[in-house]
């Protein structure tokens, strides 16, 4: 069947999740999995693309296990990744509060916090998982937050009702983070891996159907290089920096996803985008980036607008009976704590209707006053200091005196490279970790859990299940002669000589920001019918004009950002179209994914589970996309409404 | 605003460089420093100019990454601030800014503003860890840490990694870098077993790397966004004669 800028493929054959109950899923999956006698694995190469919490972890612990890894990153430090930037905390079922929560309430949250578009199986395991990574890292010496009495700290966060969430103030992705990086020093000075920095994965290479190795660009002297081996793990991110500004580091990038992508690896659910509520607005046409206020401020602050449209006086002038404490008129029982995707949208409406703050009239108020009355300034500084001082470095406002003015901003991408129960894409030898792949947050993404995930997938998932495809190498070695290699060589090269001998006249930047601007309007916080089939038009004009007119200075053979940034953004152009027809064909609304069509009565996201109940696939074809639908099985949590009212 | 630059401009490692002048005019306050420089270097590639390199990534203040001394200061003249932090809101119309790399024997420039910092990863490769093979952990309450320990633990494990404090000590030493993580793992239970290696290979790959020698000036902390104590360096060299008498 053909519809619209799409082809209908076969189902997805199978994702491997183990059958029975599930608590006993993941065990019997350790189990069944074969695996790779201590002598051999020093016979077997693994190369790890990326160094943040998914990377990181994964790199080290393989080589703890004594697999030879080879580990890259495109930063000048494996310890710079943008998990580094992770403020709120991370989730653990460990119950230490004694507020009722287990590992089955955490799987269930998780499952219902993303609308019931993930697999049961996987988040089960991430559930059981999360307790293992907080003995992890207390035992790396990561200095979690801590009571008196010398035992860790807990927080409710990001819309739960129990306190499960661990942290290290407001810098706990950089704790976490920094964990992982030293356990990847360490084997990098025992020996087991080989770290190269500054280097970027520009090309997959596959061998008779298997991932064998990767092309890879030195930045520093431009040198192209292969690396092989006997499985690739990419650990690369998300991909939330298609629009430009979002809160991910300049240097994200979906580059090494696409070119997976390209040779055959799905794509899932790549329209699953995470819009944070609480970011810093936008203060002009030279915005490079958008900066994150953590989540953890909606427990003390509260959300308002002022109810008269285009009211401009000072906040402190509106009197309280002339505001609109929006999200606790709309759900009294959540408040100021609902999850990021209504939090999100909710301000949208209201500065959609006028009431907006601040310059352009984008921007809600994040109220502290009340807490400082309640609390005391001295205790609202001692939970959130660095983070107001973070927001008066950027504003010039100070957050004690003026109620923070807070957008909406892409902060993080659920889809991704389609994965099954062990990790592994549909091509046999390629591995996807972290925010890279698509598989436990559904639709909707909740706070505290990007780095469970990440941590739960490097540490400890795929190193019990990536032993099941090494027990059958090693693989027949390969010369860089080989015909796959060659010609993945000169696909990288064929790009690279492109843009520097395209008799351009404007700037890839400037490309971005307008890609950027598209994808936000169109395919941003509300999608619809007519818009995202603009946008794919937009998109296509944009990119033949990208390749018509580009131009990037300098040579290939030394440091040259402009040329790095110009392949992203070309691999960008082509990710775009995709994330509009995903959401074109997704006729619902569910998470993150909110269609103007599909909305009941009050305004709330509509889920249409009887034709929408699986997870979208996606494979690369040069004409048209091809779906493969993976059907999705809910066992035991019935899909209902969400509700947070 | 409209404001003079003055940039170090290198094209690679080997090459000689020079401070060269740029007029940028129409800067809005609310950009960021590197806001600045990403609209000069538009204009620059618009005039078939090389742009300016210089290292950043989260823009955010906590990868690291960006290293600009700006008028003889790292990160330029706010305290507890990052480049990438810094706001033109900081400048007036008409300034004249000079804008140079880290300047350090052991952080070699690359291009532009760019510089090799790969030394303070091989400072942590000598022992900046706790040996903790994932799946050999103990329950994380099975230790408590009194209050007081793990927050000093963390004011010292709170560093970036940026370098700026080699960038500001008139020794080029990475003291304050190195002292903050043997801080760090010092203050936990967890580090005590390889307290002493810790601080001996640390030392060694410190002074091996080509960083100076401390002299308790004083200005790493003073430049340091995190505002890392000088506290740490006296806890390193109180742990350091403690292990090489052990050694000895």
């Amino acid at each position: 069947m053909s519809t619209d800028f799409y082809r209908d493929g076969e189902p997805v054959a199978d994702a491997k999740a183990p059958t029975g109950p599930i608590a006993e899923r993941w065990e019997r999956r350790r189990f069944s999995g074969r695996l790779v006698n201590p002598a051999n694995r020093r016979k077997l190469r693994v190369i790890v693309v990326g160094t943040g919490l998914a990377g990181a972890s994964a790199a080290a612990t393989l080589g703890e296990l004594g697999y030879r890894v080879a580990n890259y990153c495109f930063q000048d430090s494996a310890r710079r990744a943008h998990s580094i930037a992770a403020q709120g905390g991370i989730n653990a079922a460990k119950n230490y509060r004694n507020d009722g929560d287990s590992v089955h309430r955490l799987f269930y949250d998780t499952v219902k916090g993303g609308d019931f578009r993930s697999r049961e199986s996987n988040v089960h395991r991430l559930a059981e998982v999360s307790t293992e990574i907080i003995d992890q890292c207390v035992a790396q010496g990561v200095p979690f937050a801590r009571e008196y009495g010398g035992l860790l700290d807990n927080r409710s966060f990001g819309g739960a009702q129990v306190s499960r969430t661990f942290y290290a103030r407001g810098q706990t992705g950089q704790q976490l983070l920094l964990g992982a990086y030293q356990a990847l020093q360490r084997q990098v000075a025992a020996g087991t891996v080989d770290l190269h920095t500054r280097h970027e994965m520009l090309e997959l290479v596959i061998v008779e159907g298997k991932a064998r190795g990767i092309i890879v660009r030195d930045l520093v002297t431009g040198e192209i290089s292969t690396e092989l081996a006997d499985a690739v793990v990419l650990a690369t991110g998300g991909y939330g920096n298609v629009f430009f500004l979002s809160t991910n580091a300049k240097g994200c990038n979906v580059t090494a996803s696409w070119r997976a992508h390209r040779k055959g690896a799905y794509f899932a659910n790549p329209c699953y985008t995470q819009i944070h509520p609480t970011c810093i607005p936008q203060s002009g046409d030279h915005q490079s980036k958008l900066t994150l206020m953590s989540e953890s401020l909606r427990n003390d602050g509260r959300v308002w607008v002022p109810k008269k449209r285009g009211d401009h006086r000072h906040p402190a002038e509106i009197p309280e009976d002339e505001r609109d404490y929006y999200l606790e008129r709309r759900y009294p029982a959540f408040g100021n704590l609902v999850p990021r995707d209504i939090a999100s949208r909710a301000a949208k409406i209201v500065c959609d209707e006028g009431h907006g703050v601040g310059p352009g009239g984008l921007g809600v108020y994040l109220d502290f006053a009340d807490a400082i009355d309640r609390l005391g300034q001295k205790a609202v500084e001692a939970r959130y200091g660095n983070l107001f001082d973070m927001y008066e470095r950027i504003t010039g406002e100070n957050p004690y005196e003026r109620p923070m003015r807070i957008y909406p901003a892409v902060h993080y991408t659920m889809g991704g490279l389609w994965v099954d129960y062990d990790l592994s894409s549909n091509i046999p030898g390629l591995f996807v970790t972290g925010e890279a792949n698509f598989s436990d947050h559904g639709a909707n993404r909740l706070g505290a859990s990007a780095l469970m995930q990440g941590l739960s997938d490097g540490y400890f998932v795929l190193p019990n299940t990536i032993s099941d495809y090494l027990a059958d190498g090693p693989f027949e070695a390969l010369g860089e002669d080989h015909e796959a290699v060659v010609a993945a060589r000169k696909e990288v090269d064929d790009r690279i000589e492109f843009f520097l001998h395209n008799d351009g006249d404007r700037t890839v930047d400037s490309f971005h920001r307008e890609l950027g601007k598209i994808m936000w309007e169109y395919c941003g916080m509300e999608r619809s019918d007519e818009g995202l089939r603009k946008a794919i038009g937009l998109i296509r004009d944009l990119k033949a004009e990208f390749y018509k007119r580009v131009k990037v200075t300098g040579k290939a053979e030394q440091l040259n950002q402009e040329l790095e940034k110009a392949g992203r953004v070309a691999d960008f152009f082509e990710l775009g179209e995709l994330m509009c027809i995903d959401a074109l064909h997704r006729t619902e609304s569910c998470g993150g994914h909110f269609r103007a069509e599909s909305q009941t009565e009050e305004g709330e996201a509509k889920r249409d589970d009887e034709h929408f109940s699986y997870v979208a696939a996606w494979e690369f074809g040069e004409d048209e996309p091809v779906l493969h639908k993976e059907a999705l099985e809910f066992e035991y949590v019935k899909p209902t409404q969400r509700s947070y009212k | 605003m409209k404001l003079s630059l003055r940039i170090w401009r290198q094209p690679d490692a080997d090459t000689k460089g020079e401070m060269v002048p740029y007029e940028i005019d129409g800067v809005s306050e609310d950009a960021s420093f590197l806001e600045m420089l990403d609209v000069l270097n538009e204009h620059l590639i618009s005039e078939g100019k090389d742009p300016v390199a210089f290292d950043h990534d989260c823009r955010e203040g906590i990868c690291g990454a960006c290293s600009l001394v700006i008028d003889g200061q790292a990160h330029g003249p706010q305290a507890a601030t990052t480049t990438c932090q810094l706001h033109m809101r900081k400048f007036s119309d008409g300034d004249s800014i000079d804008i140079e790399p880290w300047r350090a024997g052991a952080f070699p420039v690359i291009k532009d503003l760019v510089v090799d910092r790969s030394a303070f990863d091989r400072i942590i490769q000598a022992g900046g860890y706790i040996s903790a093979p994932t799946g050999t952990a103990p329950d994380a309450h099975a230790v408590p840490i009194p209050k007081q320990d793990a927050d000093a633990a963390f004011n010292a494990a709170a560093c970036i990694g940026c370098g700026a404090c080699v960038a500001a000590c008139p020794n080029g030493s990475g003291m304050l870098f190195m002292a903050a993580k043997v801080a760090h793992l010092g203050l936990t239970p967890q580090g005590q077993p390889e307290r002493q290696t810790r601080v001996l290979g640390m030392v060694a790959a410190h002074d091996e790397a080509g960083f100076g020698g401390c002299t308790n000036v004083g200005e790493c902390s003073a430049a340091c966004p995190k505002e890392i104590g000088l506290d740490v360096i006296g806890r390193l060299n109180k742990d350091f004669r403690k292990a090489a008498i052990r050694a000895a």
